[in-house]
This record gives structure tokens, C-alpha cells and sequence, in this order.
């Protein structure tokens, strides 16, 4: 395989697992839009989709369906959690408590899901029914495998249906008002209540949609596989512009490109001296170095003080 | 009709409103109008529901409206310009706009409404595009209240719309709510401005520390003694 070969299969790797950052990073992103909220336990939506997946394929195999309908049921379940983590813990917490509370109420609902499925589930990996077979597409000496040929496609239809979602439907506008100026919204007749539950239900849903990206590679599930994928995401969102759709995106390709690429030239770049162990390192690196030079994200609005 | 008996708001232990009334009919102008800090802003926020209420009651239409959740109440014929304008400033002109035909089921008079507030004030029309976060606070006012004018109201309440103007724009603002009085929609209006308030109003309330201490007809009270030396500069 030629050098530049090899770069381009690096592109693509990076932009299959940034396209589940990015899902991921969307939902961390909505969420946080309209409540302020840092939902550390988005992640484990994942893991909840990854699960459901894991069950639901079998089950569904067994009516005769194809694999990948299993997303359908992922992203209710995932919905449907997302809307029950915000209606009993988020919620109240919101209504009574500070911003500290309700980190700390995050961090909490993060451990109690990865215990939960350990409790349900055990702590060891799980494997995932194959999702779909697709071949791989070979142009000249390029191989692209058909799971980042399905993660990629998936992503930026994804991408491109939230981002039209939310500058042309009512909901979408609705959204948008509410994580701007939630009495205004009030005024205008918004159920803002609701808005909050429906932004809870499609950020998690996508969660779903990430974990089947994620699964069609590593056909895998444990109780703590969110974590580092969430954390990757929420680095993706705050190197995005945390807030900014567009920035999600934007942040999350570009920490699967970065990451990619570290892990596959540091090594002879810096002559052996930083290993493609520190690609992680790497990655946080450039979020603090973007930060300082930006500090609202690549995307991201300055906050500007109310009057 | 808009009707409020008794009414007294809190913050905690801060009594903001105490038990004021006051009503404003049908196709009326009514000022409100008092220092800063009397509860002029807390008293609106009540009507529409964004603050509760301690005791009293507020009737709009036959619509108790204590008991009405604050997103229904736009979709009684009430809009709310609030102080400060609080336009959606990452959405464009047009688009905050149409965020004030939200409420509305039948959707097939949006066009023409827009084309009516782009009557009304010129100047958003040519910056329909433009974010509403990069306009000049004379032009935010204009699209508060073009988006109030968008869910097709019978009664606006307006929060201090001369608010930070130039005395220019102050005269506009004040003749387009002249406009939509003559269009037979009921205005109250809350000012700090009190000469151009009472200048325009059929009817009048002073608020001080939370009470009503005088009401009557504008005219009146613009020529009043007190009136003229607490608030005219006179
Ligand atoms: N959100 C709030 N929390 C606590 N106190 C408030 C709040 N809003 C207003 N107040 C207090 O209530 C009183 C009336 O305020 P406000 O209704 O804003 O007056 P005005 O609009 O006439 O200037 C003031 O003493 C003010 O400090
Ligand atoms: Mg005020």
C-alpha cells in the first residue's frame, strides 16, 4: 500500500468514528443548548442503544426482519430513558436546586445506568449479532470497508436531517427559541416543557443511531463503553462550539480525523519519542489549544451578557 | 376586558405588588406608569403568567387567567411586549417574526401579517435577513413589537418600549402604538417615560412601592400637581 494510500484510508478511518462522535456530540449539544445542562450521562445512552441492539437483533431475526431494523427499538428505548432521566431526576433538580446540583445530578445518573446494565447485563463484553454486511469498496489499491462506508453515509444523513430539522420545522424553531430565551418563548405560545422533553428524546435517540454506527465495527457491549466515547463527544462538542449544531459536527469529525491520524504517523513524526499510546493525550491537547485561542469553540458564539 | 382585583405578587420575602386593581376596557389605552423598582414589570409578568401570583385575580375575556398555563394565554388575543425586548437574537429578523405567529392554528394569514409589520416599520423589511442579535436597540423594539402584532392580539402589553431610544425613535414607537389603537387592539402600556405615556393614554395608574396611589383619566393626571413633580420633571 503507497503512503498516500495508506493517508486516505486514515482519512476515512477518522471520519467513521468522528461521524459517532459527532452523533454523539449532537445530542450532548442539544441538550446543553437548552438547559445548560452537561448531561454527562449521554454517553451511557450509547451503551443503553448498544444493548438494545444486542437483544433486539435475535428477537427481530426471529419475525424475519434484517439486523438493522434493531435501530428502530434502540432509539425508542434510548428516547424513551433520555425522557425519564429528564422528567425524575433532571427536572426537579432544575427546578429547585443550582447548576452544581444538577452536574452533580448528571454524574450520578451516568453510574447509576453503568451499574444498572452491570447489575442486568454483567461486566463483561457482550457481542453484538453482525448488523449488516456490506462489501468492501476497493478503488485501485484503496480499500473502504462497508461498516465506514455505512457510519459515514449514516452520519451525514444524520447531520443533515438534524440540521434541517432545526432551522426549517416549527418544533426545530421552537427549539432554538427555548434555548435562547425560555419566557420569550413562553410569550410566544411554546410549550417549553415540552420542547426540553422532545430535545431530551431526539439527543438520546441519536445516541441509539450512534451506537449502531459504533456496534457495525466493534461489535461490542459493556456496562462502561459510553464512557470514553462520551468523553470524546463532549471534547467534541466544547471543541465545536458547545451549543452550536453545526459546531457538534464540525468538533466530532474532526477528533475522529485527529485521532486517527496520531495513532497512525506520531510515531514516525516524532521518531518514536510520543507513541500512538498518547493519541487521547493528543487529542485533549488540541481541545486546550484551541480553547485558549478561542475560547467559545471553533463554532461557538461568544456568550453575550444580557441587558 | 382585562380586569384585575386585589392582586399582590412576592419574590420570597419581597412583596413587589400589593394588592393593586385595575382594569382596562375594550379598545382602551392605559398607562402604568411609576418609578423604577414600583412593580410596573412584575405586575405584567403576573397577567401573562411568567411570575404567580400571591392573592387577587386577573380576567381577560371571561378567562381566569391565574388558571391559565402562560403559553395558552397568547392564544386568548393577548401579547406581551417585555421590557428589555428579549428578541431571539440568533434568529434572523423574519424569523423572529414568525416565531410570533407561533400560536396560531390557521397559518394562512402569516404572509400577509409580515407583509403588515414590514408596513409598519420599513426598516425591518430591508434587515429581514439579518440576525436579530446585530440590530440597534430602536430596531429590536420594532421587532418585539412587530412579532406581538404576528399572533393577531386584541390586547398588547408593552414593558417600557421607549426604553434606551432616541428621542426620534421614541416618537415612532409611540406612533405606531397610536396605529394599532386606532386599529382597535387595547393597549397597556408601561412607562417610565411618563409624559409620552399619559400623552396618549385615555386612562392612567401610578404605581409607587407596589400600590396604586392615583388613577383617572390621563389628561388629568398629566396636569396634576403631584403627578407633574414627581414624574414630569415639572
Ligand atoms: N426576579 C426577581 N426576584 C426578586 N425580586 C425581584 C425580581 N424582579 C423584581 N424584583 C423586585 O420587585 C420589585 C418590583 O420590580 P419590577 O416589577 O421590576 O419594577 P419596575 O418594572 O416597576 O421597575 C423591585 O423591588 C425589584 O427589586
Ligand atoms: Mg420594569
Amino acid at each position: 500500500m503507497s503512503g498516500f494510500v495508506m493517508f486516505i484510508s486514515q482519512i476515512f478511518n477518522g471520519l467513521k468514528i468522528g461521524s459517532v462522535y459527532a452523533l454523539v456530540a449532537l445530542g450532548y449539544t442539544m441538550v446543553y443548548g437548552i438547559i445548560r445542562l452537561l448531561n454527562f450521562a449521554h454517553g451511557d445512552f450509547i451503551m443503553i442503544g448498544a444493548y438494545t441492539l444486542m437483544l433486539s437483533i435475535p428477537a427481530l431475526a426471529a419475525m424475519g426482519m434484517p439486523a438493522w431494523t434493531a435501530v428502530i427499538p434502540a432509539t425508542l428505548v434510548c428516547a424513551l430513558v433520555g425522557v425519564l432521566v429528564e422528567r425524575l431526576a433532571y427536572k426537579p433538580v432544575r427546578e429547585k436546586g443550582n447548576s452544581m446540583t444538577a452536574l452533580i445530578t448528571a454524574i450520578a445518573m451516568s453510574l447509576l445506568l453503568e451499574n444498572g446494565s452491570q447489575a442486568i447485563f454483567g461486566a463483561d463484553y457482550k457481542t453484538v449479532p453482525t448488523i449488516v454486511s456490506i462489501p468492501t469498496l476497493t478503488i485501485g489499491q484503496l480499500k473502504i470497508d462497508g461498516a465506514t462506508i455505512v457510519s459515514i453515509v449514516l452520519g451525514v444523513v444524520m447531520m443533515v436531517a438534524m440540521q434541517l430539522y432545526v432551522k426549517r420545522t416549527k418544533q426545530g424553531k421552537a427549539m432554538r427559541a427555548v434555548s435562547e430565551d425560555k419566557e420569550a418563548s413562553l410569550l410566544m405560545g411554546i410549550n417549553v416543557n415540552g420542547t426540553i422533553t422532545l430535545t431530551f428524546a431526539i439527543g438520546s435517540g441519536l445516541a441509539a443511531i450512534a451506537a449502531l454506527m459504533y456496534c457495525v465495527s466493534y461489535p461490542q457491549v459493556s456496562p462502561t463503553m459510553g464512557m470514553m466515547l462520551g468523553l470524546k463527544a463532549f471534547v467534541a462538542a466544547v471543541l465545536g462550539g458547545i451549543g452550536s449544531i453545526p459546531g457538534a459536527m464540525v468538533g466530532g469529525l474532526a477528533i475522529g480525523l485527529i485521532e486517527s491520524l496520531t495513532k497512525a504517523y506520531i510515531g514516525t513524526i516524532t521518531g518514536g519519542v510520543i507513541t500512538s499510546a498518547f493519541s487521547d493525550a493528543i487529542v485533549f491537547a488540541i481541545l486546550i489549544i484551541v480553547l485558549l485561542v478561542r475560547p467559545s469553540g471553533l463554532m461557538g458564539e461568544p456568550e453575550t451578557e444580557k441587558v | 376586558m382585562l380586569d384585575i382585583k386585589n392582586l399582590s405578587v412576592s419574590y420570597g420575602a419581597i412583596d413587589a405588588v400589593k394588592d393593586i386593581s385595575l382594569h382596562v376596557d375594550d379598545g382602551e389605552i392605559v398607562s402604568l406608569i411609576g418609578a423604577n423598582g414600583a412593580g410596573k414589570t412584575t405586575t405584567l409578568h403576573t397577567i401573562t403568567g411568567l411570575v404567580p401570583a400571591k392573592s387577587g385575580s386577573i380576567m381577560f375575556n371571561g378567562q381566569d387567567l391565574l388558571k391559565t398555563k402562560a403559553n395558552r394565554i397568547v392564544t386568548l388575543g393577548m401579547a406581551h411586549v417585555p421590557e428589555g425586548r428579549h428578541v431571539f437574537t440568533r434568529m434572523s429578523v423574519q424569523e423572529n417574526l414568525e416565531m410570533g405567529a407561533y400560536s396560531l392554528k390557521d397559518t394562512s394569514h402569516v404572509a400577509e401579517d409580515l407583509d403588515k409589520v414590514y408596513t409598519y416599520f420599513p426598516r425591518l423589511k430591508e434587515r429581514r435577513r439579518q440576525l436579530a442579535g446585530t440590530l440597534s436597540g430602536g430596531e429590536q423594539q420594532m421587532v418585539a413589537m412587530g412579532r406581538a402584532m404576528m399572533s393577531r392580539p386584541n390586547t398588547i402589553l408593552m414593558d417600557e418600549p421607549s426604553m434606551g431610544l432616541s428621542p426620534k425613535l421614541v416618537k415612532e414607537i409611540f406612533r405606531i402604538i397610536e396605529k394599532l389603537h386606532d386599529e382597535g387592539i387595547t393597549v397597556l402600556l408601561v412607562e417610565q417615560n411618563a409624559k409620552m405615556a399619559l400623552s396618549i393614554a385615555d386612562r392612567a395608574y401610578v404605581l409607587e412601592t407596589g400600590r396604586i396611589t392615583m388613577e383617572g383619566k390621563a389628561s388629568d393626571l398629566l396636569h396634576d400637581e403631584k403627578v407633574r413633580k414627581a414624574y414630569l420633571g415639572a
